[in-house]
C-alpha cells in the first residue's frame, strides 16, 4: 500500500470513480481508440522499419570482422583499437564464441579472421592460420597444499582416479578434488594429448568452463587440482589469489619458460583465413605479427613470438 | 468472464480495428514461437538421423567426442536442480509476497518490494560468481568438492524467488477489496483470511509465477555452471557435482562441430519436451482440484 | 485491511494466526539477509573503483582498466530495442488470451502451451537461434538490433503470461459495468483493465527488464562482444552483462572492474524499475483512483 489513505477508503474511491469516469468518457470513446491505433499503427512501423531497412551504407569506413575463440578475444581487441589508430577508415568488430565458431565462420565467409587457440585439425587443412602469440598450461593448486611437485606419472593417477588422497603424494591427509575441463575444449585436448590420456578415463570432481573459473575453483577449494592457462595463473597468483604453479616434468611453469621453449605443454593463438590474405585481411594480420603489438601481447599474459 | 462471444455484452462494430491489431500482435507471437522450434528442430536433424534417439538414453556416457550420447544423467541434473529450487523458492517466494501485502509496515513493504524487483535483474553471471567465491567453498568445508548439486539448488532457489514473489505480489494485489472487506467482517484472522480467501483467489495467478520460475530454473545456463562442478553422473547426495543440459551446452556449444554440436541442439529440444511435460502435469492437477 | 484483522477475537485462529506471522516474518528477514549478504559481498567490492571516468571512460587493456561509458549506451540501446519490440505485441496477445478467449478454448490453450515452452527454452540456444536468425539470415550482423530482438524473444513469454494473469484477475463487474455503459471494449480495456491490471502488467515489465539486463549467452552471439560506442542500432555493441561475464570469466584480474560494472548494472536497474513504476502509477491514478 504505496498511499496513506486506507485500503477502505481508497477501495471506495475507487469502485465509484470509475462509474463518474466512465460517464465523462462516453463522446471521447472515438478519440482515445484512434490514439490506441495509432501509437500500435506506428510502432508496427517502427519495427517493421528496423526489421527491414539495410543499414546505413558505410562509404568510408571498412568492417573487419573477427571472430572465435574466447581466449583470444581480449587480445585481438586490443590489437584491433590500436589498429584502428593506424587506419583511420577501418574498423575492427572482434566477436567470441569459441575456436570452432571462429574456424567455421572463417569458412563460411561470416568473418573476415577466425581466432583459434589451438593449430589447425586435420580436417582444417584447407584453411590458413597465422600464430600471433604462444599460451602454456600449467597444473595449479591452492597455495595452502603443501605439495611441492608431482611427477608425470601421480598427475596421470591422480586423474584417473588411482590416487584419491593428497597423503599419497607428499601432501596432507585430504581427499583431491580433481578438475577437468569441459569436452571440446582445446585446452583439455592438449593435455590429454600430453599425458596420454582418454578423457572417459578421467575422473573428475569438477569440470569448468573457462581459465578464469577453474582458477577461482582452485583458489576457494585447499585440496583442489587443475590445470589452466600459464599467463592468467601466473598474474592471479603474483596478485594475491591463493593458487600456485606447480612445475612439469621439473620445468617451472612461468611465461618466461614458455618463451625460451622449454616449457613442455604449449600451445599457439592462431587467426585464421579462408584464403590467401590480401588487402587489409592481410594488413591486420601482419600488424598483428609484428614488432608493434609486443607489449600488447605481454600485458594479456601470453607469450610473443620469438624474433 | 471473456468476450468471446461477439455481440452478447458489447454489440458496437467499433472494436474491430482492434481485434484485428491484437491478431497481429497473437500471429507475432506466434511466429516466434515456430520460428524457434523450426530453428532447433532443423539444427538437431542430424543428429537426429545420424545418432537416433534411442542412444540418447541407450549409450554407456556422455562423450559426443567418442560417439558417446548418453545424456539422461544431465536431465536428472536439470531435473533436481529445477525441483529442489523450487521446493526451497516457492514457499519463501509466496511467503516474501505476503510480507510485504500484509503483514510489513507500509516503508518496509515498499523497500522490500523494490529489493526483490533489484534481485530479479541480478546477472546470473553474478550470482554465480557469489555462488563459486562464496557459497562452493563454504559448502566445501562441510562435504568436498563444494561446487555441487546443493550449490546449484541454493543458487538456483536465489534467482527465482524475485520471479515468484513479484508474480505473487501482483496477484495479491488484484484481489478484490470486497473479498478481504467479507473476510474480515465473517471475523477471520488476519491467516484464515490470506488462507481462506486471498490465496485460493490469486491460485492461478501464484501458478504462472512458478511456471515461469521453473522455466528459469530450468532454462538457467551461467550460474548454473559455474556452481555445480558439471560432472556428467547421477548424484548420489546432494554434495555430489551434477551437470545440467543447459551447462552442457554452453560448455561444449562453442567447441562443437557436426554430430555433436547438432546433439546438443537434441538436448535443447528435450529441455522443451521436459518444460512442455512440466506445463501439462500442472495443468492435470490444477484440473483435478478444480474439480474436486 | 490488516490492521481491521490482525487483532481479530477468533480463539482458535489465534495460535495458527501466531505462527503464520512468525513463519512470514522470519521468511522475509531470511530473505533480506540472504540478499543484502550477497549484495554487500559482491557489490561493495566495486564501490571503490566507481567513479565519474569509470561512467564515461571506454575500457582499455581488455577492461583492467578504463571505464564502461560505450558498454552502459549500448545496454541501454539493446534494451530499448527490446522493450520496443516486444511490448506491443505481448501487450496485444495478452489482450486477446485474457479478454476474446475463453481460457479452456483450443487457441488460448495452444497459445499458452506454446509460450510456456518458450520459457523453457535456454537462453544460450536463443543466443544461437538470435546469431541464424537476426545476424545471419535477415542480414543484421551482430549488432544492437539483433541483441534487442533476440531479447524480445526472450521475454515474450514473461511479458504475455504476466499481462494476462493481471488482466483476468481485473473484476467482471468492471466489464457488465462497462458493457451496460456501452463502452466499446476498446474503451474498456483503456479506461479499466488495463489500468486495473497495471501491477501485474508493471511486474511482468519489470521481470522482464531484468532478465534481460540479466541476459549474458543471448547477448554473445548477438549484440556481440565489441566495447566501441555505438554509431547506430546496427553497430554490435557489448552489453554490461558480457561485460562482466568477460571480465570474471575470461581476463585474469578483472574481478574489481567486474564488481564495479555490476554495482552499476543493479543501480540502473533501480533506476529503470523506478521510472516504470512512477509512469504507471500516474497513468493508473489519472484513469481510476483521482480521475
Amino acid at each position: 500500500m504505496q498511499s496513506s489513505i486506507s485500503p477502505l477508503q481508497r477501495m471506495a474511491g475507487r469502485t465509484k470513480q470509475p462509474l463518474n469516469r466512465m460517464h465523462g468518457t462516453c463522446e471521447g470513446v472515438p478519440v482515445t481508440k484512434k490514439l490506441i491505433f495509432i501509437v500500435f499503427l506506428l510502432l508496427a512501423a517502427w519495427l517493421s522499419w528496423t526489421l527491414w531497412s539495410t543499414p546505413p551504407a558505410s562509404s568510408t569506413t571498412r568492417k573487419l570482422v573477427l571472430t572465435g575463440s574466447s581466449t583470444v578475444a581480449p587480445l585481438a581487441a586490443e590489437i584491433g583499437r590500436r589498429f584502428e589508430t593506424l587506419h583511420p577508415d577501418v574498423r575492427v568488430d572482434v566477436q567470441t564464441g569459441g575456436s570452432s565458431r571462429g574456424v567455421n565462420d572463417a569458412r563460411a565467409g561470416l568473418a573476415d579472421i577466425g581466432m583459434a587457440s589451438r593449430a589447425l585439425k586435420t580436417s582444417e587443412e584447407d584453411l590458413y592460420s597465422f600464430t600471433i602469440a604462444l599460451d602454456g598450461i600449467s597444473i595449479i593448486v591452492n597455495r595452502s597444499n603443501p605439495a611441492a611437485a608431482l611427477s608425470r606419472q601421480q598427475i596421470i593417477e591422480i586423474y584417473t582416479g588411482a590416487i584419491t588422497n593428497w597423503r599419497e603424494v607428499g601432501g596432507r591427509d585430504a581427499p583431491i578434488t580433481v578438475v577437468n575441463k569441459a569436452e571440446g575444449h582445446s585446452t583439455l585436448e592438449l593435455f590429454l594429448h600430453h599425458f596420454g590420456l582418454q578423457n572417459r578415463a578421467v575422473k573428475p570432481q569438477v569440470i569448468i568452463g573457462d581459465n578464469q573459473q577453474g582458477i577461482k575453483t582452485v583458489a576457494g577449494n585447499p585440496n583442489a587440482i587443475g590445470y589452466v592457462s600459464i599467463g592468467s595463473a601466473e598474474y592471479e597468483a603474483g596478485h594475491g589469489t591463493p593458487i600456485k604453479l606447480l612445475p612439469l616434468e621439473g620445468v617451472q611453469a612461468s611465461v618466461e619458460n614458455v618463451r625460451n621453449g622449454s616449457f613442455p605443454l604449449a600451445r599457439p593463438l592462431n587467426l585464421v583465413t579462408q584464403s590467401e590474405p590480401a588487402g587489409i585481411v592481410r594488413d591486420f594480420i601482419e600488424f598483428a605479427r609484428s614488432e608493434q603489438v609486443r607489449e600488447l601481447v605481454e600485458a594479456q599474459y601470453f607469450v610473443p613470438l620469438a624474433r | 468472464m471473456n468476450w468471446s462471444k461477439l455481440n452478447t455484452l458489447f454489440p458496437s462494430r467499433a472494436d474491430q480495428p482492434l481485434l484485428w491489431l491484437l491478431r497481429l500482435c497473437a500471429l507475432t507471437a506466434a511466429t516466434v514461437v515456430l520460428l524457434i522450434l523450426t530453428f532447433l528442430v532443423i539444427e538437431s536433424r542430424p543428429a537426429l538421423r545420424d545418432v537416433g534417439i534411442a542412444r540418447f538414453f541407450g549409450d554407456r556416457s556422455w562423450h559426443p567426442t567418442e560417439g558417446e550420447y548418453n545424456f539422461m544423467p544431465m536431465l536428472s541434473g536439470t531435473v533436481y536442480c529445477s525441483l529442489g529450487a523450487l521446493l526451497l523458492a516457492v514457499p519463501s517466494g509466496i511467503a516474501a509476497a505476503l510480507f510485504s501485502r500484509w503483514y510489513a509496515p507500509a516503508s518496509v513493504a515498499g523497500l522490500f518490494r523494490r529489493l526483490i524487483e533489484l534481485l530479479a535483474g541480478i546477472p546470473s553471471v553474478v550470482y554465480g560468481l557469489w555462488g563459486l567465491t562464496t557459497l562452493a567453498p563454504l559448502i566445501g568445508r562441510l562435504h568436498a568438492p563444494g561446487t555441487s548439486l546443493l550449490a546449484g539448488i541454493l543458487i538456483l532457489a536465489l534467482m527465482i524467488l524475485p520471479t515468484i514473489a513479484l508474480t505473487a505480489d501482483a496477484a495479491l494485489a488484484a484481489v478484490p477489496q470486497a473479498y478481504l472487506r467479507g473476510a474480515a467482517a465473517l471475523g477471520l484472522s488476519r491467516w484464515g483470511m490470506i488462507s481462506g480467501v486471498a490465496l485460493p483467489a490469486t491460485r492461478s495467478g501464484i501458478a504462472t509465477g512458478i511456471l515461469l520460475a521453473a522455466a528459469r530454473a530450468m532454462g538457467e545456463t551461467m550460474a548454473v555452471l559455474m556452481v555445480c562442478g558439471n560432472v556428467v553422473q547421477y548424484p548420489d547426495s546432494l554434495f555430489d557435482p551434477v551437470r545440467t543440459l543447459t551447462a552442457n551446452i554452453a560448455l561444449e556449444m562453442a567447441y562443437a562441430m557436426g554430430d555433436h554440436r547438432a546433439a546438443l541442439f537434441v538436448s535443447g529440444l528435450a529441455l522443451m519436451l521436459l518444460m512442455l511435460a512440466m506445463v501439462g502435469a500442472a495443468g492435470l492437477l490444477s484440473r483435478g482440484r478444480r474439480y474436486a | 485491511m490488516p490492521e481491521a484483522t490482525a487483532h481479530s477475537i477468533a480463539p482458535l485462529g489465534i495460535t495458527r494466526d501466531r505462527l503464520a506471522t512468525f513463519v512470514i516474518w522470519s521468511a522475509a528477514l531470511l530473505v533480506t539477509g540472504l540478499f543484502l549478504w550477497l549484495i554487500s559481498d559482491i557489490l561493495l567490492g566495486g564501490i571503490t573503483r566507481l567513479s565519474w571516468a569509470f561512467l564515461t571512460e571506454p575500457p582499455f587493456d581488455a577492461g583492467r582498466s578504463g571505464g564502461i561509458g560505450p558498454i552502459i549506451v549500448s545496454t541501454g540501446l539493446i534494451l530499448l530495442v527490446a522493450i520496443a519490440a516486444s511490448v506491443p505485441p505481448a501487450l496485444g496477445t495478452a489482450i486477446l488470451l485474457a479478454e476474446f478467449s475463453r481460457r479452456e478454448s483450443l487457441f488460448g490453450r495452444s497459445v499458452r502451451l506454446s509460450l510456456d515452452v518458450l520459457a523453457g527454452v535456454p537462453s544460450i540456444v536463443f543466443g544461437l537461434f538470435g546469431n541464424a536468425f537476426f545476424c545471419i539470415y535477415l542480414g543484421l550482423g551482430f549488432s544492437i538490433l539483433s541483441g534487442g530482438l533476440t531479447l524480445a524473444c526472450m521475454v515474450l513469454p514473461i511479458l504475455i503470461r504476466t499481462a494476462e494473469e493481471g488482466l483476468r484477475s481485473a473484476p467482471d463487474d468492471y466489464r457488465l459495468a462497462a458493457a451496460a455503459l456501452g463502452l466499446s471494449r476498446s474503451a474498456a480495456l483503456m479506461h479499466l483493465l488495463l489500468p486495473t491490471a497495471m501491477p501485474a502488467l508493471i511486474a511482468g515489465l519489470m521481470l522482464g527488464i531484468g532478465r534481460a539486463m540479466a541476459e549474458t549467452a543471448a547477448l554473445i552471439f548477438t549484440s556481440g562482444y565489441v566495447d566501441r560506442m555505438p554509431d547506430s542500432l546496427w553497430d554490435s555493441g557489448r552489453a554490461l552483462s558480457v561485460h562482466i561475464y568477460d571480465l570474471t570469466m575470461n581476463v585474469a584480474g578483472g574481478d574489481a572492474n567486474a564488481r564495479a560494472a555490476a554495482l552499476v548494472l543493479v543501480v540502473l536497474l533501480l533506476l529503470v524499475n523506478g521510472a516504470a513504476m512512477t509512469l504507471a502509477d500516474r497513468w493508473r491514478n489519472a484513469r481510476i483512483v483521482t480521475a
